[in-house]
């Protein structure tokens, strides 16, 4: 396989749905190595870039799982652009911290944060048309759309994120080995 | 008739949001709503939850300033297990292990998310406001941010096993002391840090005095202020009471932490998730204020360590005080990030460190309030158990909340300089995320809850109706979307 610099960088999108951006914070964990990262990849749609909506790529990286439609809608965003899809993180992967409201109703949850709040005034729950619908429970990913690599761990170590995307420039199966392949 | 602008998602800020403006007849902007769209509802999962889990759980409501929420839950969990007063050990590396965080978390907001704009200017090419270009461009200060960053979440890594999210806070103290062979690197690194940050300080300097009265009027909207102080007035990001000084500068509060309920209340808005603080001795209209850097710097009267203290007179001789712009927020979280550079060089050296008296123990209370000041302010844990040591009331307010008025007001005031008639421009679209930027919202905090901040203009009718949109698109150019 022909190693050296690929004609074409890898064009990378992230977003972050129903997470903390840990994730994002880990991918940026990589430090230095940011530098020669940017020889081989380009940001598309980021939280780090201003870019809006996403393009076509060759890599999605999504955190957190799914709580409201906006969340599905760039979900199937992401799907529809990206070669490479990939669940990171434990809440992508699984519903994670965020999924715990589902052992409560929805409706539980709201009136605990609006209405029985200590000090709150105007007791209300929001309910704008500005506000993207909730859903009723917070799921992982792969409920909605096919995901092609999952990278584990709350959040994923920065060098998983590095081995996915040089396995993807690489054109071969990425290898998660022991050490950054985390299950907390 | 009363019109809506919507600007939606803001892009580099951590977290997810959207912006409506309503207009008026005469083009006058009456109202600006920052949207926080997402939500999460923690402060009812949490509840039949053992109360020992809350720092860790509590700290996924947000990934980049986590050992905030960390400790700030620990303080609360410290107090439900009667204990008032850490050991010196623990003490030490909980400072440690915040001065680490708040050093990191400055130097992400400056260097990868806000440094494009002021490096390349609000009204620069797309494509080129981010950190790539920055690393492009200005090679030696974007890897002196990677550097800064670099090192505190090493420090954070050394006392709780991972950089995000690990574990190291317990009920009444600190599960395992540092080593001499971990401390070391770090003392070697610190002094170029505190060099680094020192000239960053000078970097923010400059560029803010390269078009002062520009910079002095963005999105300034005058407001009350409030931080914790320690007990001579100083600068105290750990612990200490709550302090709130009025628009002129005039101390109106001093106020013990676990009645924090009586100095605030919340307002909810039918319009974003995120609720509406103030100070409870006044109205919501009135009451709001504003926390973070640029309150601290206005709250304190002295920083305890030396160079950031002669970098805050210098601050304060060039701008006045109480300081009221916005973008004067970035000068005072780069004074921050010395004096946390300069603090992390002192506490390296305390021997308490290394030791294993980690725990204090006492006797079992029903309610804890943590409250601490993080990276984007002050940040209130408040948690309530029963008998079977389960929690069964949580109430957060976390910083981004405290400034979400004030957001507002600055996006209010740069919309009504900038929105030309009834059309969206990209360069309206642009400065008002440079002055959501320049508070540094967290909106994954805000909401314990939100996210991605990606943005879109839009223009509304007051029923609601959309007459005009304005959406940036991967390539950089801004697309009517309708
Ligand atoms: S997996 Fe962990 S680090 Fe990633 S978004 Fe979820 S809580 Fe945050």
């Amino acid at each position: 396989m022909n190693h050296s610099v690929p004609a074409r960088k890898v064009r990378v999108a992230t977003c972050s749905l129903a997470g903390c951006f840990g994730c994002h914070m880990s991918f940026l964990d990589m430090d230095e190595a940011i530098v020669p990262l940017i020889e081989t990849i380009e940001f598309d749609r980021s939280p780090l870039t201003d870019i809006k909506t996403v393009s076509q790529c060759d890599i999605g990286l999504v955190e957190g799982g799914l709580c409201n439609e906006e969340n599905r809608e760039v979900l199937h965003q992401f799907r529809q652009h990206c070669t490479y899809l990939v669940a990171v993180g434990a809440c992508a992967i699984n519903g994670g911290v965020p999924a715990m409201r589902n052992h409560f109703s929805l409706q539980e949850c709201l009136e605990e944060s609006y209405l029985n709040g200590i000090g709150v005034v105007d007791a209300q729950i929001p309910s704008d048309p500005e506000l993207p619908a909730l859903l009723p429970k917070v799921t992982p990913l792969q409920t909605e759309v096919k995901i092609d690599f999952f990278l584990p761990g709350c959040p994923p170590p920065a060098a998983a994120f590095l081995e996915l995307i040089q396995a993807v420039l690489e054109n071969r199966e990425p290898q998660l080995n022991y050490t950054i392949r985390r299950f907390d | 008739m009363a019109r809506r602008v919507a600007i939606d998602p803001v892009s580099r800020v951590e977290g997810h949001g959207k912006v409506t403006l309503m207009v008026d007849d005469d083009n006058h902007i009456t109202e600006a709503r920052l949207h926080i769209v997402e939500f999460r509802g923690f402060e009812k999962f949490i509840q039949g939850r053992p109360y020992w889990e809350l720092p860790l759980v509590v700290q996924r409501l947000c990934g980049i300033c986590p050992v905030s929420h960390h400790l700030a839950a620990a303080k609360a969990i410290d107090q439900i297990a009667g204990v008032d007063q850490l050991t010196e050990a623990a003490l030490a590396l909980r400072k440690l292990m915040h001065f680490a965080q708040v050093l990191q978390s400055h130097a992400l907001h400056f260097f990868h998310l806000a440094s494009p704009d002021l490096l390349f200017g609000f009204d620069s090419d797309t494509a080129k406001r981010n950190i790539v270009a920055v690393i492009n461009h200005h090679q030696a200060l974007a890897l002196h941010g990677v550097k800064i960053r670099k090192f505190g979440q090493q420090v954070i890594e050394a006392i709780s096993g991972k950089r995000i999210h690990g574990i190291a806070a317990v009920p009444g103290g600190m599960n395992q002391p540092l080593t001499a062979e971990k401390i070391r690197p770090f003392q070697q690194q610190v002094g170029d840090i505190i060099d680094w940050c020192d000239d960053t300080v000078q970097t923010v300097k400059n560029l803010y005095l390269r078009n002062r009265p520009f910079h002095d009027n963005f999105g300034t909207a005058p407001a009350a202020f409030m931080s914790l102080v320690g007990p001579q007035d100083q600068l105290e990001l750990y612990d200490g009471e709550l302090k709130v000084v009025d628009p002129e500068g005039k101390t109106t509060h001093r106020h013990p932490c676990p009645q924090y309920h009586t100095l605030l209340k919340e307002q909810v808005k039918s319009w974003s998730y995120m609720k509406f603080p103030f100070l409870s001795n006044l109205e919501p209209e009135t009451g709001w204020y504003r926390v973070g850097p640029l309150a601290r710097l206005n709250t304190c009267s002295h920083i305890d360590t030396p160079k950031a203290e002669q970098r805050r007179q210098e601050y304060i001789n060039t701008l006045g005080t109480p300081v009221q712009a916005p973008l004067a927020y970035h000068w005072s979280r780069m004074i921050e990030a010395l004096h946390c550079a300069e603090a992390i060089k002192k506490l390296l050296e305390n021997p308490a460190l290394l030791s294993d008296d980690l725990l204090n123990q006492g006797n079992k209370r029903r309610e804890g309030v943590g409250i601490i000041e993080a990276p984007r302010g002050t940040l209130i844990h408040h948690y309530r158990i029963n008998d079977d040591d389960q929690v069964t009331m949580a109430n957060l307010i976390v910083s981004t909340t405290n400034n979400n008025q004030a957001m507002n007001e600055s996006i209010r005031k740069v919309a009504n300089e900038h929105l030309d008639g009834k059309t969206l421009t990209p360069e309206l679209l642009n400065l008002v995320e440079v002055a959501i930027r320049a508070y540094d919202p967290c909106l994954s905090c805000a909401t314990h809850a939100a996210g991605r901040m990606p943005l879109e203009l839009e223009l509304r009718e007051s029923d609601g109706k959309r007459l005009q949109s304005l959406l940036r698109n991967s390539d950089g150019n801004l697309v009517h979307a309708d």
